[in-house]
């Protein structure tokens, strides 16, 4: 038999038709719907006089503009609020699951997909949202969609699609310590550039991406989209399979065997081709700072910020000038001398425990800098929260000086009140530096959550590793 | 989609050529959740006196009493007459949304802005281009005193006013096909409803956890 790829396998197994054009008809065997993208999916059903096809594929929780404290006052925000309510109304019409804003469960789509075992290895998975690729960290294909094909999921479980180019992008040997999954998919974006990945499905592999643990290759494919790609996955081992087990939503019994046998061959064969292999070395990434506006202008900690008259594309050298300008950074100033006004831990992707465990482990016995005005700590979930706090690692962060929150999207796109005043500067574990993004005039540089709150700590970029992992 | 079926609809006589979609549906309604609920606001600007905001309750707000849309006349008017290039403007579907919310099924003109046209089938109406004459012709008709009622029947291409003579038009058969049988991309892959279950079928057997739950 012909050698496959992953995304071959995972493609193959949810093809319904194909026409001889080469669209197809594609299962979607898992739906997450959030407040922003559904209403006039819903809407578009409802006037159609339709039901959901599977309404028990779908999975709802409100994140992207719901307040990240004071919740008891509800949502101040009417626009906001009748977004949220309007996902409620929905989902009780229609039969859908939705975790509300007073559930434990309730959080960011993409913390919660994977938290609750609702996505699964070897699932194709949507959402109204382009950093659905999270998803793909278990060996699910998973992307990004528009309202109108939410509406078109709801109606037939059903994607019409064609399949993308595949890309290999290995990742060899070990990383240093204190390189964590956000440095090694910034470095890769750095690499191949935003628009790198487009037309592609990404498999990331590489004994790096394999030594990560499953929460560290969500950041990787959560950022497949800032490589261009709409999917990026990664294949299936006995990690993805141990974190999977005993969630809520998983398998059990029977059930649970007969799928591990089919989890242990989403891999893809030896020597199944690849329309482009890239290929990183691990040793050679460090810690990451993002300089510009947009995620491929990323350096090193150690490095500086570069100097657009030593870059002979003149194009790319006015993008670099503009960039510098709304970042208000001088070319050549090394990295770590840029001062912090505000420092974001959170986002989908790095909210879960583990990048809350990163952060406070710097924190700890810590203070955050005088001149930083503000640092936010926004788990992905209310279960992250509750993990977290059995930890002891909200007392770690208040006693650092951080704000401690309730969990949403927050800071990352500022669709509630959490956001930067203009000028203001951001150590960000977000995923998009674009102009405005955390708010209007406001400046984001992505970093891993560990070098988030060295920024905090130290009042500018630091080298997490001159910190010391340990207080 | 509904299906688009034959139906007697009183016309309403809109006389100005190249109205465009802000016309259709002001900016200021765009913000809302909904595709639905902007017939309120259709024609917003021309047909009150105040300016409309998104959540305002309309009912009681001051009428424009000389446009035509608050003529009694045409009450319930399913079919709206229009001049040349309408709907020419912005590419977004609030214009057709907010045609189809107040109950506008079938819109006559002698010619359409191009996207706008290919909206209107997307969202169940049917956009008639007439002659210049013909159309001329229906207006006369529509301003008189009693209301025109014109009978649609897209399957055999006819408009039939009543009392009057056949006109017929054209229509492409693709489109006219998912008119009729209330196809949009959603009804056509609706149309696989068998390939659907088949695929369901075959995969409950392979992967039974995926359909635990239901
Ligand atoms: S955390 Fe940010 S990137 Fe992720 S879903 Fe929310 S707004 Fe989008």
């Amino acid at each position: 038999m012909q050698p496959k790829t992953l995304y071959d396998k995972l493609w193959e197994s949810h093809v319904v038709r194909e026409e001889a054009d080469g669209t197809a008809l594609l299962y979607i065997d898992r739906q997450l719907v959030h407040e922003v993208t559904s209403p006039q999916a819903f809407e578009g059903l409802r006037l159609a006089g339709r039901k959901p096809w599977r309404a028990e594929t779908n999975l709802a929780t409100p994140d992207h503009n719901i307040p990240t404290r004071n919740r008891d006052r509800g949502i101040e925000d009417p626009v906001a609020r009748t977004q949220v309510e309007t996902l409620g109304a929905n989902c009780a019409d229609f039969g859908i699951t939705e975790f509300r804003m007073d559930d434990p469960r309730q959080g960011i789509v993409h913390v919660v997909g994977p938290e609750q075992g609702a996505t699964l290895p070897g699932m194709t998975v949507v959402c109204g949202d382009s950093h659905t690729s999270t998803h793909g960290a278990l060996g699910a294909l998973a992307h990004g969609i528009g309202t109108s094909e939410v509406e078109h999921v709801l109606a037939s479980q059903c994607l019409i699609q064609r399949k993308s180019k595949a890309m290999l992008i290995q990742v060899e040997g070990k990383t240093g310590p204190g390189v964590t999954a956000k440095d090694i998919v910034l470095a890769i974006i750095g690499e191949i550039g935003t628009a790198g990945g487009t037309g592609y499905a990404i498999e990331f592999a590489g004994e790096a991406i394999r030594d990560l643990s499953v929460e560290g290759r969500m950041t990787v494919c959560n950022m497949a989209i800032e490589a261009g790609a709409r999917a990026g996955f990664v294949a299936v081992d006995e990690k993805t399979i141990d974190y999977v087990k005993g969630r809520p939503y998983a398998p059990k019994a029977e059930d649970w065997d007969k799928a591990v046998a089919w989890w242990r061959t989403l891999h893809s064969d030896a020597g199944a081709t690849f329309d482009r292999i890239v290929t990183l070395k691990a040793a050679e990434i460090e810690p990451q700072v993002t300089w510009g506006t947009s995620p491929e202008m990323v350096v090193s900690v150690s490095d500086r910020v570069p100097d657009p008259a030593q870059e002979k594309d003149p194009v790319k050298a006015d993008g670099m000038r503009r960039a510098l300008a709304y970042m208000g950074l001088t070319a050549n100033t090394p990295i770590s001398e840029i001062p912090v006004d505000i420092v974001f831990i959170g986002s989908c992707t790095n909210s879960r425990i583990e990048d809350l465990r990163a952060a406070a482990q710097v924190a700890k016995g810590r203070k955050v800098a005088a001149n930083v005005k503000q640092a936010l700590v926004v788990p992905g979930s209310g279960l992250v929260k509750q993990q977290a706090e059995a930890e002891g690692l909200d007392k770690v962060f208040v006693e650092a000086g951080f704000e401690w929150r309730d969990p949403g999207c927050s800071m990352c796109l500022a669709m509630n009140d959490d956001r930067l005043e203009p000028g203001e500067r951001c150590a960000s574990t977000s995923n998009r530096n674009f102009e405005g993004r955390q708010g209007p005039g406001g400046r984001t540089h992505l970093v891993s959550p560990a070098m988030a709150a060295a920024a905090a700590i130290a009042g500018r970029f630091v080298d997490v590793r001159e910190l010391g992992l340990r207080p | 989609m509904q299906k688009f079926e034959k139906f007697m609809g009183i016309v309403c006589p809109l006389g100005r050529s190249n109205v465009d979609t802000d016309a259709i549906i002001p900016k200021q309604f765009l913000k809302s959740i909904q595709r639905s609920g902007f017939g309120p606001n259709l024609f917003d600007e021309w047909r009150y006196l105040d300016r409309g905001e998104p959540g305002m309750d309309s009912s009681g707000r001051p009428l424009n009493t000389g446009f035509v849309l608050n003529d009694p006349r045409y009450t319930g008017a399913s079919i709206l007459l229009a001049r040349e290039n309408f709907g020419c403007g912005s590419s977004r579907e609030h214009a057709p949304w907010a045609l189809l919310d107040y109950g506008f099924r079938v819109i006559i003109a002698p010619s359409f802005a191009d996207i706008f046209f290919n909206n209107c089938f997307k969202n169940g109406i049917l956009p008639v281009r007439l002659e210049e004459k013909t159309v001329e012709g229906l207006f006369a008709q529509a301003n008189g005193p009693e209301a025109l009622r014109i009978e649609v029947d897209l399957a055999s291409q006819q408009l039939k006013p009543e009392g009057g003579e056949g006109i017929g038009f054209e229509v492409d058969p693709f489109r006219k096909h998912c008119l009729l049988e209330g196809l949009d991309d959603i009804g056509l892959t609706l149309q696989h409803v068998g390939d659907i279950r088949a695929y369901e079928q075959r995969r409950r057997a392979e992967a039974p956890w995926l359909f635990f739950h239901s």
